[in-house]
């Protein structure tokens, strides 16, 4: 490398076309604006991580403080009461749950369909793919409004498998990203080895191709999970909210987003606090799934 | 694409039986299910939309009035607002993307820009909700105490894009969305223009760097111009979050149906506007009829934006 650069050096400086250091006004004037060019890429840079670290900081400064015993067992209360965020923190992780429960299925046997049947389904696929895409990035509040349009009004109340249901809706077309992207990956000896074996072709996508992509996929399962667990506004017209202990797919039921809108606008002091732990609880965990995924997803490329 | 030739499903299962026709009706019918819950949700907009249109016919997009007192709505001051936190967002975001994107693929060490590019996708991750509690906590006292009056002081006597800073510096408004929005979907768009630039073929830059280039004359003469498009696809895509976002634009945007020409007066967005109003109309009412409307507007809006910015990342895909 070294060696390398001495050479070019040595050749171009007796050439005095090649004035790669030259003194001229418009060799200044472009080396300035280089310099200007990337101070700005630094700055662009710093300022972003900035607002990540401010976020953090604001976040655990004001969240912390509620982190006790009182907050994981005991339900909402009424301002100055002692509540906790029991009641939140499970309604999230049932409903979270419901939805990748509802959504990961979906999302796996469409992707094998964007990944495995190109040849007969071509043209169609390439339609499904764009509506996946679109799906992926539609505003949440309005898949709120359609479940609640399609689930909570003819069934005349509010539900936690409603809220369930919106979610799922965003964790379709992450999982079908990731898997069908995850299968693309697979080898083609690997599918003519297992049909060569005379396995049916949906023995060799379940059982082979699947298999092989099964970490990909997981991932894709992961992040999708990472995502619906922070949404708010698809919660907001579905599972409502509960201010007592709900379990019941059936009846309104707290997730923890939805006590955070609601407590962080709260004049008492006790609710906003309890809105922070909420938000930093919320943030942490989904963090984690997200660096936990990028760790593995690096150590496996390696 | 590649194995056009021999693609895998042209590979045909040795057994005979109908597991394979099964499957692939299953598989079939969940395809169905996607295209059925976009189209869905557009049907049931537009059916929940009926009779505000019917009311109020395609006034409702240009009327500035939303008084439930009258039974008067229109959404042309969401609209207006959603717009223009986007666009102002977009305007923040994507120079603070390409920077970031440049500084990643050209000035950064492979190593570290793997850390920091991490960190700037965990920004990504981090839920709309805490967006807003953060503007609420932080931006919103910062722009209402150092940012606004300074800008109404020194911009705001500027003659011409004077009415721009001018009004009450309450803190909340069009630009602090805008702000909130260009933190939020930076990381989209870096993200799409990282993968552009590392995927540019290194022997391009190479010659442009052995001519004697500058790396910043290598950026905008070399990368930019062979990425143009899926650069552009990009920042749609942000746009397109943008637009629809709701619970980090509720919390700052001031909450005022009326249109305002300062970027610090307070407005709201069609999606802010259904979070707060929806919970407190009766369905079936003209209010319920009117934020369905608004609602199915937004998702016109989104979806063409959307659709722009996939079949321009989608050109730049086949042509490689």
């Amino acid at each position: 490398m070294t060696t390398h650069t001495t050479t070019a050096a040595a050749q171009a400086a007796p050439c005095a076309g090649a004035r790669w250091q030259g003194n001229s006004v418009s060799d200044i004037r472009r080396r300035m604006v280089d310099r200007v060019a990337t101070a700005l890429c630094w700055a662009a840079t710093a300022l972003v991580l900035l607002m990540l670290f401010s976020i953090l900081f604001v976040l655990v400064r004001n969240g912390v403080g509620g982190l006790r015993w009182v907050t994981f067992v005991h339900v909402t209360q009424p301002p100055g009461q002692g509540g906790g965020l029991a009641n939140a923190i499970v309604g999230s992780l049932i409903q979270t749950g419901l939805a990748v429960l509802i959504g990961a299925p979906v999302g796996l046997l469409v992707g094998i369909y964007l990944a495995e049947f190109t040849a007969t389904d071509g043209r169609l696929i390439n339609f499904v793919r764009f509506v996946s895409d679109l799906l992926l990035s539609a505003p949440s509040i309005l898949v709120g409004l359609f479940i609640y349009m399609i689930v909570v009004v003819p069934s005349g109340h509010f539900s936690g498998l409603a809220g369930a249901l919106a979610l799922s809706m965003l964790v379709v077309p992450v999982v079908v990203r990731t898997t069908e992207d995850m299968l693309r990956l697979v080898p083609l000896a690997m599918r003519e080895a297992a049909i060569a074996l005379g396995a049916p072709r949906w023995r060799m996508i379940l059982f082979v191709c699947l298999r092989a992509a099964r970490e990909g996929v997981a991932t894709g399962i992961l992040l999708a999970l990472a995502r619906v667990s922070g949404e708010t506004a698809p919660l907001l017209f579905t599972s409502l909210g509960n201010m007592n202990w709900s379990i019941a797919p059936g009846r309104p039921m707290a997730s923890l987003p939805v006590t955070i809108y609601q407590y962080a606008g709260a004049a008492y002091a006790d609710w906003t606090a309890l809105a922070w732990t909420g938000a930093l609880l919320i943030t942490a965990g989904i963090l984690m799934i997200n660096i936990t995924v990028r760790l593995g997803l690096g150590r496996n490329r390696k | 694409m590649e194995r056009s030739a021999t693609s895998p499903s042209a590979l045909t299962g040795a057994v005979k039986g109908n597991g394979d026709a099964v499957f692939a009706a299953i598989v079939r019918c969940s395809a169905a299910l996607i295209l059925l819950g976009l189209g869905g949700m557009v049907a049931v907009m537009a059916w929940g939309a009926r009779g505000a249109f019917a009311r109020f016919g395609p006034g409702f997009v240009f009327d500035k009035a939303w008084n439930p007192v009258t039974q008067h709505f229109g959404a042309a001051a969401p609209m207006f607002g959603t717009v223009i936190t986007a666009l102002l967002a977009i305007l923040l975001a994507v120079p603070l993307a390409f920077g970031i994107a440049v500084w990643l693929t050209e000035i950064a060490s492979a190593r570290i820009a793997g850390v920091i590019g991490t960190l700037i996708q965990l920004l990504a991750a981090v839920p709309s909700i805490i967006f807003g509690m953060w503007g609420f906590a932080v931006l919103v006292p910062f722009m209402a105490h150092y940012v606004e009056p300074l800008a109404s002081h020194t911009l705001g006597r500027v003659p011409g894009i004077g009415t721009l800073f001018r009004g009450a510096p309450y803190g909340t408004g069009f630009l602090t969305g805008g702000m909130i929005l260009a933190v939020m979907i930076t990381p989209f768009i870096c993200a799409v223009m990282r993968d552009v630039f590392l995927s540019m073929p290194a022997v391009l830059k190479e010659s442009a760097y052995g001519l004697g280039m500058t790396r910043w004359e290598v950026v905008r003469r070399i990368i930019l111009p062979w990425s143009r498009s899926s650069v552009v696809g990009g920042v749609m895509l942000g746009l397109g979050r943008a637009l629809g976002e709701t619970m980090a634009i509720t919390f700052v945007i001031g909450n005022a149906n009326h249109i305002g020409w300062s970027l610090f007066s307070p407005g709201n967005t069609i999606a802010s506007l259904i979070a707060l109003e929806f919970p407190e109309s009766a369905v079936g009412s003209l209010k319920f009829s009117s934020l369905m409307a608004a609602g199915f507007l937004l998702m016109l809006i989104s979806l063409g934006t959307l659709v722009c910015s996939r079949l321009l990342l989608r050109t730049k895909a086949a042509g490689r």
